[in-house]
């Protein structure tokens, strides 16, 4: 949409356009309908694959195509868990597969060409459309928000909701009614600093990336519009090319970062201080 | 860039997602790969098995050939033996067959000579006495000259 009228958009109004997002509804309860859509749709078909993987292929002998592909991820994924924590780890294992699966799989949406989805939510009459949902702080704090949940799940089941609450005040200065005030501040900033680090790691990544391959698809169209010449459109050919390139290194590793670190926080809660 | 009601849903598409993973794409893959493990680990197992199998039967059989090798050459030695003592038993008993039939004919032999010789001896007694009674020209009266011929005929047979 941004590309057929490019020439008359200003670099300011074409990224703003690019960071609005397409809503429904009012004040708290707006509903951002296209990562909604695109989550909820890349969860399917994250979900259709790894079924698909499972139940595809010979289970019997050898593995091959698809399900070897889905085995490797799930080896992976299950051998990183199981050096972390040690217990019964059917439930982490599959947190841990959900996200790097699902994260990976919103990330990648950053790679398709910036104006794209946009021009094919236009032929809908959709007049803004953000693909990333992970460049959204919902998506991110929403998962932040879960893995949050189990972590205090985690923590209760393994100390009791009386030496869960006991730990609250009584770590880690020590037990002195003096210090119960500042543990529980300690521990209030421990506990929030895990969730909001999480989200705000992945959202900032995402959002850079996103909005650096809006600041290079400024230079094709500044191509189109000054006397710059040929140099600013082979200038967006490569930025774009080098930075989508290691952008699949972003990709990669923040899923992976928020993969692994909710282990870590889930295998650090059930330890006593 | 703010939280509204988007955050709840993905939510609810987050556990939907964890749900779905954790009932259907997980436990089965844990469960495969178990059991692929424990084929890998039993098969393993049983190529080991079959190696110390082997190598026992190997060594078995080895055993028994220096068994029958060892056994095969006793027999040949006892053979062998046997053959010598059954040769020299032979020889022996042919040896002592022969110097039997060797003294059997010489006792013949000898007791054939005497015949002939005591024959002769008689003969020539009579041929004396034959000649005697020619050159007496006389009959020798047998009878009275008996004691005489005998002793003559003894002479001669002895001498």
């Amino acid at each position: 949409m941004a590309s057929q009228n490019g020439a008359t958009e200003t670099p300011t109004e074409y990224i703003v356009h690019h960071l609005t997002h397409l809503k429904v509804g009012q004040g708290f309860w707006t509903v951002h309908v296209d990562t909604l859509l695109m989550s909820s749709l890349l969860a399917a078909a994250v979900a259709a694959f790894l079924y698909v993987g499972v139940r595809g292929g010979s289970a019997a002998g050898a593995p091959s195509g698809l399900r070897n592909f889905v085995e490797m991820i799930y080896e992976f994924i299950d051998g990183q868990v199981s050096d972390i924590y040690h217990g019964n780890r059917a439930l982490l294992v599959a947190l841990a597969l959900s996200l790097f699966t699902w994260i990976v799989a919103m990330n990648s949406m950053d790679l398709l060409p910036i104006d794209m989805p946009g021009s094919i939510a236009a032929l809908f009459g959709a007049e803004y459309f953000r693909v990333l949902p992970t460049a959204d702080l919902n998506g991110t704090v929403a998962m932040a928000v879960v893995v949050l949940c189990l972590i205090i799940i985690y923590a209760i089941r393994a100390k009791g909701v009386g030496g869960y609450l006991h730990e609250w005040i009584a770590a880690p200065f020590g037990n002195n009614p003096l210090l119960w005030i500042p543990n529980l501040a300690l521990n209030i900033v421990e506990l929030l600093a895990k969730p909001v680090s999480l989200s705000m790691r992945l959202f900032g990544n995402m959002y850079a990336g996103e909005l650096l391959f809006m600041l290079i698809a400024l230079l094709g169209m500044a191509f189109a519009v000054s006397i710059g010449g040929i140099s600013l459109f082979i200038g967006q050919i490569i930025a774009g090319t080098a930075w989508a390139i290691f952008h699949i290194l972003i990709v990669l590793l923040q899923a992976y970062i928020f993969m692994i670190l909710p282990i870590v926080y889930i295998s650090m809660a059930e330890e006593h201080h | 860039m703010t939280i509204n009601a988007t955050f709840i849903g993905q939510i609810i598409v987050f556990l939907i997602l964890l749900w779905f993973i954790g009932k259907f794409v997980t436990p089965a893959l844990a469960e495969e790969l178990n059991a692929r493990n424990r084929k890998i680990a039993d098969g393993l197992a049983a190529a080991d098995k079959g190696q110390k199998d082997l190598a026992d039967a190997t060594s078995r059989a080895d055993a028994i050939i220096r068994e029958a090798r060892e056994r095969a050459r006793q027999i040949e030695d006892q053979a062998a033996r046997r053959s010598n003592e059954a040769i020299e038993a032979a020889k022996q008993a042919a040896q002592g067959e022969g110097a039997r039939i060797v003294a059997a004919a010489r006792d013949e032999a000898a007791t054939e000579t005497n015949r002939a010789r005591d024959q002769l001896r008689k003969e020539f007694g009579s041929m004396v006495v034959v000649g005697a009674s020619r050159l007496l020209e006389r009959e020798v009266d047998a009878k009275t000259h008996a004691q005489l011929l005998d002793k003559l005929a003894d002479e001669i047979a002895r001498g």
